[in-house]
């Protein structure tokens, strides 16, 4: 009741008489009344609309109902997904300025039951993708950049950091491929060390697939960048794991696990790797599609690797990575179409955001992606799902009757 | 109690065994097969449903398979949306049965002419995927004015341009019951019934025989406590929906749907048993900004819920690139798990090949057959499409992993006698798997042609390059 209002309990009264019109029975919800005062103004006031027949006590109360609490889902989630250290600092022997921790859950992505700190305790990575020559990328993603960019793997790390948020930079080696320039180890290290040149983050380096070259081209770099723990994309069971690994673990990285879609190999895959490293050094990819192209695949195998691994599978307790910049397969991400899709320079970002988010759920923790909007939008969304801003639950009635303009 | 898989054994033992095939399979043990897998409806076995003798076994079997979740039937003339009817936590569990409908809103202020536009943008909207036409389904008419007169004429205008089903949005159940008197012979969604209605609101769900939706934002005791009531005051079909918060709160609106699927599926608690619905378009009035981060907000918060167990969602962006990828994404999720993800390597035959016509290469992701053979198909042109086994990776990911290889090339042309059909020996590789043309070709002795990188672009390179090709193949090899 505002104090200065001359006849504080006038507008409270009126507001019954209208009430008691209106209707056979009010429920009074959520309201403080000074009883002494509000009986003498409705004693006063209403009397003379009112006859008492229609007005004793027992109307004036709230609909008697049977109260039902809701209780927290009973969910046992024995399994721990082991946290993997990204970068190192001077302290820890590499030159980064910072390092990132992920996994650590102890329930699924933002099942938040629990304190988000307590079942979630490391936000997930996003970083942005680039690479070692010019590649046919989609207008959507090339306008964010000047064509000189993309011809300078260090300049295009430096601007996806520093311009566009991202939290790492993943760098794929594509030239190194025999077939395609087959660029040697020696100059890709180079490229590696003038990227960690040019950042201060931690970064993760990829090869070109060929199974024979990303053997050597690894070896070369966890040379060149010994002490650094970058992550390596990706061993795979079609590999020298003997040979590759041997460096690996002589300079101290990290590796992601490649097994798309087959938890059974990801588990092979992971207890080979183990013979040389540390379960703390260890990431897994499930592979990832894009929307309308084989989204549910990488979504489940990603969602059930997680499952698995919380239910107690101890092969599987690995953090999780998602390759959103598949999304781009899709057609709907690039193709021009009609007018009624919208342009594709809206439709390619939204395209690479929501299969992003979609892992997100699904658990994924590092995040590769190579339109510059996403990583800042799936932040805020990270931002939101863990924020304890507050909220107003009252207003939402009000999406039914209010006017969008 | 998760899931847990039903013997067919136990089902066909209740079955009428008289293999009288009503239900559309061959025999009783067939039906029984499919009903456990979910694969048919019971209410097919129409003796079971009917004759009197059988309602036991009915009531028997439909206790063994009922859903978790209940599916409750939206409908409007011969159009029905059911929603609900879940089994499972998570699709790889089974797979998800219903998809989501999506409604797109009309308000009683908005002019007539925006109102028909949006309802027949709605109507008319379709893409098609793997065969499959995607579409909207629903009208959600809101009560802005509050004048329940204004609300008939809306509901009036929304009625006479689309046969789609209707769901009619006000707290206030004297607007609802004007919108209800005009839907007589129809099941519309009453959206909703509060913690200060909901008496009302379930006398006219039951006049009407209507489905209800439970509205409680942000608050879970509430939503159960209306739930009970409106359960113990005999309504059934219900919707609930905890409130969907965009921005701040988001995690609020996950972690409910998250929870009552949970306690349906998992627990068993009866009281969750309902499905769910989410109202992305709060974004349009929650968030800050342009219409551009609006939007995006709302597609955000759409395919959150999709993946997030939602059985109903209300929408009011007619941005093709928010509901393209909504529709695509909820097609994906719902899609059986259980069904392959490659199709057989093989040689298919398109149109009417000669032995000149072209031999297109694709990899056996049934996603990737579906689009390649779509695009040849729908432009006409008679050709050869080989489908190579890439172990079901579509084509970019085969190249990358390896898994296009030449013996896999030379398997299905040997298979196929492709070597018979046509007198050329050139094959078209997509654009994606370049880096292995050099490869196939030392392999099995065909030229290997780079073609378009999309499918989409096989028309103008069969007019524009292929003859060029042709001819020098011709031209060398007389």
């Amino acid at each position: 009741m505002e104090k200065s209002d001359k006849n504080p309990y006038r507008k409270i009264a009126e507001s019954f008489i209208k009430a008691f019109e209106d209707s056979d029975e009010i429920e009074l919800d959520s309201i403080e009344i000074a009883i002494d005062k509000l009986e003498l103004l409705l004693s006063s006031i209403t009397r003379q609309i009112i006859t008492p027949t229609i007005m004793p006590p027992q109307i004036v109360k709230p609909i008697e109902v049977p109260k039902v609490k809701f209780e927290k889902p009973k969910m046992v989630w024995p399994g721990k997904i082991i946290e993997v250290e990204i970068g190192a600092t001077r302290s820890m022997g590499g030159t980064r300025d910072k390092t990132y921790i992920i996994g650590g859950e102890k329930a699924p992505s933002f099942y938040f039951f629990e304190k988000p700190e307590i079942v979630m305790p490391h936000k997930p990575i996003f970083a942005l993708d680039i690479f070692d020559m010019k590649i046919s990328l989609p207008k959507a993603v090339r306008m964010f950049y000047g064509e000189d960019v993309l011809n300078d793997p260090a300049e295009w790390a430096r601007i996806a950091i520093e311009k566009f948020n991202a939290d790492m930079i993943t760098l794929h080696l594509v030239s190194t491929d025999p077939n395609v320039k087959n660029t040697s180890p020696s100059e890709a290290a180079k490229i590696v060390e003038n990227v960690l040149q040019a950042v201060k983050v931690p970064i993760c380096v990829g090869g070109s697939g060929n199974p024979e070259k990303d053997v050597e081209v690894f070896s070369k770099i966890s040379e060149i960048a010994e002490g650094e723990r970058i992550l390596i994309n990706s061993l795979n069971l079609d590999m020298d794991l003997k040979k590759v690994l041997e460096p690996i673990k002589k300079y101290g990285h990290v590796v992601i696990d490649f097994s798309p879609m087959d938890l059974d190999k990801a588990r092979q895959l992971n207890r080979k790797v183990y013979d040389y490293l540390p379960k703390n050094m260890i990431v897994i990819d499930m592979n990832c599609a894009g929307i309308g192209y084989g989204l549910e695949y990488g979504y489940t195998a990603t969602q059930r690797a997680r499952l698995a691994a919380l239910r107690g599978d101890e092969e599987l307790q690995h953090p999780l990575v998602a390759g959103v910049s598949n999304a781009w397969a899709a057609r709907e991400a690039w193709l021009k179409m009609d007018p009624l899709w919208g342009p594709k320079e809206i439709r390619g970002p939204i395209w690479e955001l929501l299969t992003g988010l979609c892992m997100l759920l699904a658990g994924a923790d590092y995040f590769m992606t190579v339109c510059p909007t996403t990583p800042s939008t799936l932040k805020e969304f990270v931002e939101y799902i863990y924020g304890e801003k507050v909220f107003s639950k009252e207003e939402l009635y009000n999406w039914v009757s209010t006017k969008i303009g | 109690m998760p899931w847990k898989s039903i013997s067919p054994i136990e089902i066909y033992k209740l079955l009428p065994r008289t293999n009288c095939q009503k239900c559309g399979e061959e025999n009783c043990m067939a039906f029984a097969a499919k009903l456990v897998n979910m694969e048919t409806k019971l209410d097919k076995c129409t003796p079971l449903l009917e004759e009197p003798k059988y309602k036991a076994n009915y009531e028997k079997i439909w206790s063994i398979i009922k859903p978790a979740v209940k599916e409750v039937i939206i409908k409007r003339g011969d159009i029905s949306l059911k929603i609900g009817g879940e089994y499972v936590m998570y699709r790889h569990d089974l797979t998800y049965i219903n998809p989501p409908p999506i409604a797109l809103d009309v308000d009683d202020e908005m002019s007539e002419n925006e109102i028909i536009n949006r309802v027949k943008f709605t109507e008319n909207f379709s893409y098609t995927y793997t065969g499959i036409n995607l579409k909207l389904d629903m009208i959600a008419i809101r009560s802005v004015s509050e004048d329940p007169k204004k609300f008939i004429k809306t509901v009036k205008i929304v009625m006479e341009n689309t046969k789609l089903p209707i769901m009619l949005c006000s707290l206030k159940p004297e607007i609802i019951e004007a919108g209800l008197s005009l839907l007589k012979n129809d099941r519309p969604l009453i959206y909703a019934a509060t913690k200060s209605n909901w008496n009302e609101m379930a006398k006219l769900s039951k006049e009407y025989k209507c489905p209800l939706a439970v509205f409680s934002p942000g608050d879970m005791d509430g939503l159960l406590t209306i739930t009970k009531n409106l359960i113990d005051s005999g309504v059934g079909d219900l919707v609930l929906d905890p409130g969907t918060f965009v921005g701040n709160g988001l995690s609020t609106t996950i972690n409910s749907l998250v929870a009552i699927r949970w306690k349906a599926c998992e627990e068993e608690n009866p009281l969750y048993g309902f499905p769910t619905m989410g109202v992305p378009m709060t974004a349009w009035f929650l968030m800050d900004g342009d219409k551009l981060k609006k939007a995006t907000w709302e597609a955000i918060a759409a395919a959150s819920l999709i993946v997030n167990h939602v059985s109903l969602l209300v929408m009011h962006s007619i941005e093709g690139w928010v509901l393209l990828p909504i529709t695509l994404l909820r097609r994906n999720i719902y899609t059986d798990p259980r069904k392959p993800v490659s199709v057989k390597p093989e040689l298919k035959v398109i149109g009417n090949p000669n032995e000149w016509s072209p031999v297109f290469v694709t990899s056996n992701f049934v996603l990737t057959y579906y689009l390649v053979s779509g695009d040849i198909e729908n432009s006409k042109i008679d050709s050869y499409l080989l489908i190579v086994d890439t172990e079901g990776y579509a084509v970019d990911v085969a190249t990358a992993a390896n898994k296009f290889i030449p013996d896999k090339f030379k398997e299905v042309i040997d298979e196929s006698g492709l070597e018979k059909k046509v007198k050329h020996r050139i094959l078209v590789i997509p654009r994606k798997a370049a880096k292995i043309s050099g490869d196939v070709e030392d392999a099995i002795k065909w030229r290997v042609i780079v073609g378009p990188s999309d499918s989409s672009e096989i028309p103008a390179f069969v007019k524009n390059e292929w003859p060029k090709i042709l001819e020098e193949w011709k031209s060398e090899n007389k």
